[in-house]
Parts: structure tokens; C-alpha cells; sequence
């Protein structure tokens, strides 16, 4: 026997070294739990190399860094300012969306709803992969030292990731949707049809569990859930890329990632979801549009004096210094369009008081005014009065004053937001000499109307009542 | 009667330094590791494959060449997710394999190794999807077009790549 094990020693090695994987590899798969007998040589191997990787990566970051920064700047000026055009457009877009979800949350809190909020992110460095097709892993830099445990959702800017499967000190393991062994809720936008996406060996997705049906078309937004209890609702997935009919009753749906999943290099991983009912305060809490508005129009001087020339100030401008006693304007207040006062070119009264400005709302890309919202008044009254409620073009001839605001308790002035005095008694106003009475918003910088007029704003819905 | 089919000048026994057997699986697997992120289709080789076939070949040990194909293998299955032992079977037999071979053949010469990565990168699949599918239960289709694709990708990588490795290898 031992003669044999000689003469044959390599395969005797080749034998024993063999079945010693096997029985190692049976256990692990045997073991329901997460393979804790193999966390060593796990956490060997990743110290080993993730040093390595962070240092690249940290070369390679400053190394594009320095070229993008200093080195090439080409078409860098337009691009700040197609950039720039592109978040005035994105401001805007945001308050109508602000105000559909403040109209979401105010139902949510009627209905009792409650909510989950990403309450807290990290970023991190994606520094390395698993180097393998059979296996779509990526490591990040941050580890258990950070924060980071197990199951955590794994996002970027564009949509979901993965989630965290393992911890190590300094680095984290993250599970890739397109693996064969991830699973993520998911439900379709429109349809609000709900499955399961699936990786597949490809690196494709696929969402599962569509009864063939079901109206499945290219072009639909997947969304998160929630079901998986991993990551939070409403997180885009991806978009439906094919649809064709699969085995027995289900439809085969391939599903595009949003997020680029080959070419990570930057990534959120959600360290805290808070399960919440939206607030009365939160709901009602939405930006004025004014604010955006305000800042998108070129601004004029503060404080406008007479031109050393002699010429006088348009009708119905006064100048800062000529407000009468009593007149708040709250800091940053500053000379707007007088509105129907301005053309008739009577003395202003003051209508306003700080803080209780009146308030201009973007819903669905209409420029609403709506009533300042003075302590004394109730809600109705908030909504509907006090204000100076024109469409564009029209004259803003009513001008509603709400009973619980009096004038001299703070009501507001007329001219609400200058969004509404495009009109022809204002036009001395609109070459931007004019001062204001009324600040539109007692915190948005000094504007003067001239943008309005270029920019006339769309038809006005009447006030909402607040809930 | 064993059939060798080289000259007795061309079985010559190779050895490493100590830091270049350390180093240079280490280096074959941050690579493997890294390089995917960057170059994406990169995925397609398998660095660490191609250092165990080229120490094996080089040393002409099967006890030494399993065990390098071994190590290197189970150090390869613990940067994925799955259970660690797939790449260890793999390249243990592919490392016994290839240094069986390297005593029998010339392979010192680029078309015997361009030869020998494409063969034993097959070899090296089969095996893998064999325990994958069989021990880990693991869904995987078996894609030939592929497969023979990514082993001709080696097979080319490997010629120039085991031409910078040469410089490493001392005789024994």
C-alpha cells in the first residue's frame, strides 16, 4: 500500500487535495446561513487586495482630476452654461413636484399612510470586482467601520445597484441586481403591475413572474417596491427593454438597468430608512415660486436712486426712502412692481408684513398666487384672499382682501408676485427702474419685473384650500 | 514506457523566487480583480488561470502544480460570492493538468502554448460549470460559442504575457 502511495504520489496529492475541496465546498453549500467557516480566507484575500485597489483608485482619481481641473477645460464655459439653463429648468420642475408630493403627503397623512425616507447615504468608491462573469460582485471602500452592514441597499444617482452581502473592515462586498442570485421587488410604473427582477448568467435582467396577460411594453419604468424588504419604494430599476412570450403563462421581460452596473465608480449605499408619517408641517411645506423666479430674473440696484441725469422714477416707483411709516419689508425685501396700486399711481400702502408675503405657487407649470398666510387668519381665508389673483394678460383688476387681514395687521399688498403684472399699466415698471412697495417675497433677492414680462406666466388656477 | 515528445534539452525544470511565487498570483488576481471595473470587456480573461498553467508548465511538478492551481483557485473563489471551491477544483486539476504536460511537451514555444491555454481553458470551464451546476446547484448555461471564444481570447493573451513571464522563471 504505501509502495502504491509512492509510485503514485502526485496523484495520490491530486486526490486527497480534491476531495479536501469537495467536503469544503459541500459544507458551505450544506449551511442554509452565510458561510461563516470560509469568512477567514474571505477577509485574508480582501485585505490582500483591496489596498491595492484603493491606492489605483485614488491615483486614478487624482490623476483625472488634475487633467479635468487644470489640463482640459475645453468647452467647459458652455458647458456651465447649458448647465446652468439646465438646473433654472430643474428648479422650476422641482416646485411642481414639490407641490404634487406635499399633495401626496397630505393624503398620506389623512389616509395614515406611512412612508419610508432615505434618511441617511454614504458614498463610496467601487475599488474592485470579483474578476469573474460567474460571479457579479464589486467591492466598495467602505466597511464596517463606516457604518455599512449587511443587506444595505446599494444606489447611484441613476438607480439601484445592488445590496451589501458581506462586511469587512475596511471594505464591503455588494451584490450586483443583474447576479443570478439577486432578487429585487419590483413594480411597473404605469401599470402598477408587480415582480420580480432576476439576473441572469448574461448579466441581463429579467422580471419574472409577468402572467403573459399582463400589458407589458417596451419603455415601461421599473420601479422598487418595497416587497423585498431591502430597498425602499420607488427607486428606479430600470426600463422594460423586450418583451416576448416565456415558458408556460409568464412573459420573458428584459429589463435595461438604469444604472450603469459595468461602469461603477461611484455609489450611495443607504445606511437608514425611517418609516414615518409625512408631518401637517412637512406636508403643507413646499417652495414659493417666487423664490425661483426671483431668481432667475436679473436683478436691479436695491436701492434705485435718481439717475444723475434728473430724469424722474417711473409712476408708481418709489423709492425705498419714500415707504410710509409702519411699512415691514422683511430683509432682502426689495423693490418689485407695484401692481394695481403702481397704476394708479397712488402712494403704496403697506400691506404687507414681514414674513407674511404674499405666496406664488408653480402647480403643473401655472403660476398660482396664492394668499399670504397671516397668524390671525384661517385657512380658507389664507388661500383665497389677500391677494391680487390675475391670469397672465389680464389686468389685475380684483384684488381680494381677506377679512382676517386687515391692512394693517399685515395683509398683503397687491402685487403678490410679479409673475402677474405683465400688463400695460405697468410697463413703465418693466424697465426696471421701478421700485416696489410690496415684496413679493420677503426672502427672495430684489428682482425687478422685467423678466415677467419676457417670461409671461401661464394661466392662473384659483387657490387651493389647504388642508 | 514513458513517451516523451521533446529533446532532452527542452525539459528543463524551472523554479521561482519566493516573492515572484507570491507576488505574482497576487498581482494576476488584483488585476483580475480591478482591471473588469475600468476595461469592461477585460472579464473575459482569466489572469489567474493563465499564471497557474504558466508555473505548472514551468516547474513540471504535478504535486507542485496542483497546489499552485489550488491556492491560486481557492484565492480567486473568495473575491466572488459564491461558496469557495469552484475555481479551487477547477485549477487544481488544471494545474496537475498542465505540468503533467509540460513534461511531455514543448512548451516553450508560443503555438504549443497558445495550444495549451485554449485547451485547458475549456477544460477549466467544463469543470467549473460541472461543480457548479452539480455541488452549488448554480443555474448556469452552458454558452460553447462563448466559451470558445473567451478560450481563444486567452490563448492569445497568454502568448505574449507568458513571454513577460519568462523573465521571472530560474532554472531549478
Amino acid at each position: 500500500m504505501e509502495n502504491l502511495l509512492t509510485r503514485h504520489r502526485n496523484v495520490t496529492i491530486l486526490v486527497v487535495v480534491l476531495f479536501a475541496e469537495v467536503v469544503g465546498l459541500a459544507v458551505q453549500v450544506k449551511r442554509t446561513s452565510d458561510t461563516d467557516s470560509s469568512r477567514l480566507l474571505r477577509v485574508w484575500t480582501v485585505t490582500a487586495v483591496s489596498p491595492l485597489e484603493k491606492a489605483f483608485v485614488a491615483a486614478q482619481q487624482s490623476v483625472r482630476n488634475t487633467w479635468h481641473s487644470y489640463f482640459y477645460l475645453r468647452g467647459v464655459r458652455a458647458q456651465n452654461q447649458k448647465l446652468q439653463e439646465e438646473i433654472e429648468q430643474l428648479r422650476l420642475q422641482q416646485v411642481r413636484l414639490a407641490e404634487d408630493a406635499g399633495q401626496a403627503r397630505r393624503l398620506q397623512r389623512l389616509l395614515g399612510f406611512k412612508e419610508q425616507f432615505i434618511a441617511r447615504t454614504l458614498a463610496a468608491q467601487v475599488i474592485g470586482s470579483s474578476g469573474s462573469d460567474m460571479s457579479r460582485v464589486v467591492y466598495i471602500d467602505k466597511g464596517a467601520g463606516d457604518g455599512v452592514e449587511q443587506d444595505m441597499p446599494v444606489i447611484t444617482a441613476d438607480g439601484v445597484v445592488g445590496k451589501i452581502l458581506r462586511v469587512f473592515p475596511t471594505s464591503s462586498q455588494v451584490l450586483l441586481i443583474n447576479d443570478p442570485s439577486s432578487g429585487v421587488g419590483a413594480i411597473l410604473e404605469k401599470s402598477r403591475l408587480q415582480g420580480v427582477i432576476k439576473g441572469t448568467a448574461n448579466g441581463e435582467l429579467l422580471l419574472e413572474k409577468m402572467m403573459s396577460d399582463e400589458r407589458v411594453e417596451a419603455g415601461d419604468q421599473l420601479l422598487t417596491s418595497g416587497g423585498d424588504q431591502i430597498f425602499p419604494k420607488g427607486l428606479p430599476i430600470g426600463v422594460v427593454k423586450k418583451v416576448s412570450p416565456g415558458k408556460d403563462v409568464f412573459l420573458n421581460v428584459q429589463v435595461k438597468p438604469a444604472a450603469e452596473l459595468s461602469r461603477l465608480e461611484e455609489v450611495l449605499v443607504i445606511t437608514q430608512v425611517v418609516q414615518r408619517q409625512p408631518s401637517a408641517k412637512e406636508a403643507q411645506a413646499s417652495m414659493r415660486a417666487v423664490d425661483i423666479l426671483a431668481s432667475r430674473l436679473p436683478s436691479i440696484p436695491d436701492n434705485p436712486r435718481l439717475p444723475s441725469t434728473g430724469v424722474p422714477l417711473p409712476v408708481g416707483a418709489t423709492p425705498p426712502a419714500a415707504k410710509p411709516a409702519g411699512s415691514k419689508t422683511a430683509p432682502g425685501a426689495k423693490p418689485g412692481v407695484t401692481g394695481t396700486t403702481a397704476q394708479a399711481g397712488s402712494t403704496p400702502k403697506p400691506r404687507v408684513k414681514s414674513g407674511q408675503t404674499a405666496e406664488a405657487q408653480l402647480t403643473g407649470g401655472a403660476v398660482k398666487t396664492s394668499a399670504p398666510k397671516p397668524k390671525a387668519a384661517n385657512s380658507a381665508a389664507n388661500t383665497a384672499a389677500g391677494v391680487t389673483s390675475t391670469s397672465a394678460g389680464v389686468p389685475p383688476t380684483v384684488t381680494k382682501t381677506p377679512r382676517a387681514a386687515k391692512p394693517t395687521a399685515g395683509a398683503a399688498t397687491g402685487a403678490s408676485n410679479p409673475a402677474d403684472q405683465k400688463q400695460p399699466g405697468t410697463a413703465k415698471a418693466e424697465d426696471g427702474s421701478g421700485s416696489a412697495t410690496a415684496a413679493p417675497n420677503a426672502s427672495a433677492p430684489p428682482k425687478p419685473p422685467t423678466g415677467m414680462a419676457q417670461n409671461p406666466p401661464p394661466a392662473t388656477p384659483p387657490a387651493e384650500p389647504q388642508p | 514506457m514513458n513517451v516523451s515528445y521533446t529533446s532532452r534539452e527542452q525539459i528543463e525544470v524551472y523554479r521561482f523566487s519566493l516573492p515572484a511565487a507570491i507576488f505574482i498570483p497576487l498581482l494576476a488576481l488584483f488585476l483580475q480583480a480591478f482591471l473588469p471595473l475600468r476595461l469592461h470587456f477585460f472579464e473575459i480573461f482569466d489572469l489567474p488561470l493563465l499564471v497557474t498553467i504558466f508555473m505548472a508548465v514551468s516547474r513540471r511538478n504535478p504535486a507542485t502544480g496542483l497546489l499552485t492551481g489550488s491556492i491560486i483557485g481557492l484565492l480567486q473563489d473568495s473575491l466572488t460570492h459564491q461558496p469557495i471551491g469552484i475555481y479551487g477544483i477547477a485549477k487544481t486539476v488544471v494545474g496537475y493538468g498542465a505540468s503533467s504536460l509540460g513534461v511531455k511537451l514543448d512548451v516553450e514555444n508560443s503555438g504549443s502554448r497558445f495550444l495549451l491555454v485554449f485547451g485547458f481553458y475549456l477544460v477549466h470551464q467544463v469543470i467549473y460549470l460541472i461543480v457548479a451546476r452539480g455541488m452549488v446547484g448554480q443555474d448556469l448555461a452552458w454558452r460553447w460559442g462563448h466559451m470558445a471564444f473567451a478560450a481563444f481570447c486567452n490563448a492569445a493573451l497568454a502568448v505574449p504575457l507568458f513571454m513577460v513571464l519568462d523573465h521571472f522563471k530560474q532554472r531549478g
